[in-house]
């Protein structure tokens, strides 16, 4: 089978292009050549560090997501979250994986260091780019059939399940929740952050449990505490009872496949 | 009782009739530089049919709204109906000067800039809610609590402010708090039930203000003040859906924001820069509010209707250039702008407090939730900002003039035109044949 992140490297250069050149996102080359290549450099410093074999294609994931999704004036944080989504997968560890998404974990730690210099901005897909992205998504799904579909299904079941419910308890019209559910950063995040396979747990049972904490997790954080970016603090909240969740729902370790998977890839 | 000719907003509405176009050829100031181009025209607030205006000042949890309302009707019609998050005391309102946000308004406006060019022998030019009120509803105070409670409707408070009459009402039924508010001479139109029922349901209370006549007759005012509440809330919002229900359609909506950390931009819709810095054609300078508008309703059109837009994002600290005197201290504080430092500044301090302006046009369509916001740390300035320049007006009679002449300036005006109608989507031909007419006042003194 062919590496999945192949079909993944080649969607999100796709949508960042689209991004900057039809969407206006804030994003100069200057930053994405730090981003991406802060990711690749410290992926190999580690890489000769730990003795392990060069791996460019999650590093050039984890550096793309970031582009996509952290948002600066400044190169220097571009650096920062560059350096901590790499450093993250090879010194957070336990069992053997890696306990974080990086790019999750970057710039939950950027929006919490930077003091609002680093920002997310769920809004600016909009709606009109959505359809197009929803198929670039649903065609990562057929390529990573292999992989953990099961957790993006299951996180974006139990997210419109909530806006839904929501919405009625409060009398909305259907209108409101449908306009949230069209929303790209959300697309990005199930189908390329809550999705990478090394950070999810290793039973289905396991995923779909985890898939609706973070769910519930990011649907407080929103629409109780009315902060913003919920199912991105929620992931980072809840990564670290991964290995719990592993321990109560045992279940076979991801490896990508045609790989040797010494190297700790990741998706996003 | 009164004819309902408006929507329960927490806005207002301009009649079509007592819109003036702008007026785009103001006074140019003689000693200003050429290099960063004088101000000439600004498009304000005034040239939308269907616009309101309010200032949303946030620091941390603090939020202080401010209406800018130039309702123009009958006093005794008027009347503002808001959901807000929290109980509002007394000491939460407070009625400005409207010459404040007319300030607001003309600092941050989108603005034509001219240049001349200089003698091509020497250098090319540089590169540069409302429902109608019947019978008095503050009457036999005790007698109306207990009716209001029949509905489910508490009067949580009820006080005076200038020329308002101010009540908070936290109620259990949209039906009870209509069939009140009716009953108290509001009208409140078909189709509130819902929305009503929804902010309900999510505990906001209803801040409902009304003018009293006595009042205002005794101040000699003959326009409505704008009224500013302020809240303690984690909800970063604008409740923008009360106004959908009966509009007819489309309404505009600016948003002034004043921050303390950088840009505002929405969490639930796309918030999008307008094109700006570009050179459009001279003539332009005679119609720059059609100007504006066409570009704006082209922005709306490319943006299918669902975004917010960036007209002016700046540290109220500097400007340029600057379409209006700095907004000095004083008027930023009445605004709710209380972390600023000194007392009778101009202006304030560099990295003090930001301005952005947003401007929306938005239905019950393309805009079903209400607009959610989020500071970010950006300070990259941006302001709507449209550049003419005049030719040079010497002879022809050396190579230079003679490249400039049938080179550099043909070539230019095409660019020009091209550009205008791009931005526009008004006829390229129309275009060609107005620039072809335009003289500026220094050619015309030529001929």
């Amino acid at each position: 089978m062919q590496d999945p992140r192949y079909y993944q490297i080649a969607v999100l250069t796709g949508l960042l292009v689209y991004g900057i050149v039809a969407l206006d996102f804030e994003v100069v080359p200057l930053q994405a050549v730090a981003s991406v290549g802060g990711v690749l450099v410290v992926q190999w410093l580690f890489s000769r560090w730990k003795g392990a074999p060069w791996e460019w294609r999650s590093a050039l994931i984890s550096g793309l997501s970031l582009c996509l999704l952290c948002r600066t004036r400044d190169i220097g944080w571009c650096l920062a979250g560059a350096t901590i989504a790499v450093s993250s997968k090879f010194l957070i560890r336990l069992g053997g994986k890696h306990l974080f998404n990086p790019t999750n974990l970057a710039l939950i730690v950027l929006l919490l260091v930077s003091d609002g210099s680093v920002w997310v901005s769920p809004g600016q897909w909009g709606s009109v780019a959505f359809f197009a992205l929803l198929l670039a998504c649903v065609g990562g799904l057929v390529v990573m059939r292999a992989g953990r579909w099961d957790v993006a299904l299951g996180f974006l079941f139990c997210w419109a399940l909530l806006l839904l419910g929501r919405s009625w308890w409060v009398h909305e019209p259907l209108t409101i929740p449908l306009h949230r559910l069209q929303n790209g950063a959300l697309l990005l995040f199930t189908f390329f952050m809550i999705s990478d396979p090394k950070t999810t747990p290793d039973s289905r049972a396991g995923r779909f449990l985890f898939a609706a904490l973070v769910a519930i997790g990011g649907w407080w954080w929103q629409f109780l505490q009315y902060g913003t970016n919920g199912p991105l603090w929620a992931l980072a909240a809840l990564s670290p009872f991964v290995p719990l969740i592993d321990r109560i729902l045992p279940g076979p370790a991801y490896s990508w496949p045609k790989f040797t998977p010494t190297s700790t890839p990741s998706i996003a | 009782m009164a004819q309902v000719h408006s929507h329960l907003n927490s806005f207002h509405r301009m009649k079509t009739s007592l819109l003036l176009p702008i007026v785009a050829a103001l006074a140019i100031a003689s000693d200003a530089s050429a290099f960063c181009g004088f101000y000439v025209a600004k498009a304000d607030s005034k040239l939308y049919n269907e616009s309101s205006q309010v200032v949303l000042v946030r620091d941390g949890k603090r939020t202080q709204l401010t209406m800018a309302n130039d309702y123009q009707g009958d006093p005794k019609e008027f009347a503002l109906v808001i959901p807000v998050p929290t109980v509002i005391e007394r000491d939460d309102v407070d009625v400005m000067e409207k010459a404040i946000i007319d300030h607001l308004d003309a600092y941050t406006a989108p603005r034509l800039v001219e240049y001349w060019d200089s003698d091509p022998e020497q250098r090319l030019y540089p590169a540069a809610a409302m429902a109608p009120m019947g019978p008095d509803p503050f009457s036999a105070p005790a007698k109306r609590r207990e009716g209001a409670k029949a509905l489910g409707v508490t009067i949580k408070r009820e006080f005076s402010k200038g020329e308002y009459d101010l009540m908070v009402l936290a109620a259990e039924q949209s039906n009870g708090l209509i069939t009140w508010l009716n009953g108290e001479g509001y009208q409140i139109p078909e189709g509130a039930t819902d929305v009503i029922q929804s902010y309900i349901a999510q505990d906001m209370k209803f801040f409902v203000a009304k003018v009293n006549l006595e009042r205002q007759a005794k101040q000699g005012r003959t326009w409505l003040r704008p009224l500013r509440v302020s809240f303690n809330s984690k909800k970063f919002m604008l409740p923008i859906r009360l106004g959908t229900v009966n509009a007819k359609g489309p309404q505009d909506l600016i948003i002034y924001a004043l921050t303390r950390q950088g840009r505002l931009e929405s969490t639930n819709y796309r918030t999008v820069r307008l094109p700006t810095n570009l050179d459009i054609p001279p003539y332009v300078k005679n119609e720059f509010g059609d100007f504006y508008r066409a570009m704006f309703a082209r922005a709306v059109e490319i943006e299918k209707m669902s975004s917010v837009f960036i007209e002016y994002f700046w540290d109220m600290g500097w400007c340029d250039p600057c379409s209006s005197d700095p907004i000095p201290n004083i008027e930023l504080r009445a605004l709710g702008v209380d972390w600023l430092k000194g007392e009778n500044e101009q202006r304030p301090q560099e990295g003090e407090v930001y301005i952005t302006r947003l401007h929306v046009r938005y239905d019950r369509e393309h805009f079903p939730e209400d607009l959610v916001f989020q500071e970010t740390g950006d300070h990259e300035n941006l302001q709507g900002r449209y550049v003419m320049r005049h030719p040079w007006t010497g002879k022809a009679d050396t190579e230079a003039r003679k490249t400039y002449f049938n080179e550099t300036l043909p070539k230019r005006r095409e660019e020009e035109a091209q550009t205008l109608a791009r931005m526009t989507n008004w006829d390229i031909d129309t275009i060609r044949a107005k620039q072809a007419a335009y003289r500026s006042p220094k050619q015309k003194e030529g001929e």
